[in-house]
């Protein structure tokens, strides 16, 4: 299994929001044990699906070269529970930015309905961390791919997100 | 603009929200770090909090002078040098060093800085 939790990107302006939408099913493993015979998507799943949005949308800021990780859950409010079969909308919105890291602003939705609101945090990596890799730059590709990032991104003047050039040669010059 | 008491009780429901911190913990005199138990990221919270309740800009290194305190210009032996105090106290002149002054080990910075501190800094940048 791959450490993926949402599906696709319904939406994704830069440098300001991004919307991912993420399809539960109950053939997910871990919802035979998180409870058996009474399947919910865990809490913490979810947090890891809105981080996964949010810490791409900021990671974009910067091309995907900064090493953007989830560094604080300032706040995370459930107020009804996800359960198989539900299409979950998760939206981040960039409340601040800068060189360190930055603050986002999430809810998740079913529907109309209100699901969740949270507050993250996420930090830049840099000093002891500066020459560590978070993700080979082809596989960072593949999942951008993956989530249709190229296919709904839009620059601030409303142009379409491009692939990022140095992850392209990366991907032609890096061997499997 | 925004009188002093006000600058603190909206700087004390910054720390409480970025912290996780009660209210009555929040005084003028408890250190961010010692008292309030704030870490490394919980700064950069704080800062885009005071940012937006504010609307003032804070330049990085404002705040945590960070660059003063691990140039090795300024640091010997794991100390500030007279010259790091020196620029420390230009660069963070609402903070009381006095004490941190009489054996400035860098790795006691983090816990010099207060609550009070934190409003002085937005009363200067307010100019109140």
């Amino acid at each position: 299994m791959r450490w993926f939790w949402i599906d696709r990107f319904l939406e994704f302006e830069c440098g300001r929001r991004a919307k991912a939408i993420k399809n539960i099913s109950l053939a997910e493993e871990h919802l035979q044990d998180h409870f058996p015979g009474y399947p919910v998507m865990p809490a913490s799943l979810i947090v890891e699906g809105v981080a996964q949005t949010g810490g791409l949308l900021v990671a974009q800021c910067s091309d995907f070269r900064e090493k953007v990780v989830l560094a604080k859950i300032s706040s995370a409010r459930f107020y009804a529970e996800a359960t198989p079969g539900d299409s979950l909308v998760y939206t981040a919105v960039i409340e601040a930015l800068q060189k360190d890291g930055a603050s986002v602003r999430a809810t998740v939705h079913r529907n109309e309905e209100l699901l969740a609101e949270l507050q993250l945090m996420f930090a830049h990596l840099n000093g002891d961390f500066a020459d560590k890799m978070l993700f080979k730059p082809k596989t960072l590709l593949f999942w951008l791919r993956a989530l249709g990032t190229f296919q709904v991104g839009r620059l601030p003047d409303g142009s379409p997100l491009q692939e990022p050039e140095w992850m392209r040669q990366a991907e032609i010059t890096t061997p499997d | 603009m925004p009188s002093k008491e006000e600058i603190f009780a909206k700087v004390q429901a910054a720390l409480v929200d970025a912290l996780g911190v009660d209210e009555e913990e929040v005084t003028p005199e408890a250190t961010l770090v010692g008292d309030l138990g704030a870490e490394s990221i919980d700064f950069l919270d704080i800062v885009f909090r005071l940012e937006k309740t504010f609307d003032i800009k804070i330049p990085q290194g404002d705040l945590v002078p960070q660059d003063i305190l691990t140039n090795a210009q300024y640091v010997k032996d794991g100390k500030l040098t007279p010259e790091g105090l020196t620029a420390l106290r230009q660069r963070i002149p609402f903070v009381n060093l006095d004490k941190f002054a009489e054996n400035p080990v860098v790795q006691d910075f983090p816990n010099v800085m207060t609550v009070g501190d934190i409003c002085r800094y937005v009363e200067m940048k307010l100019g109140v």
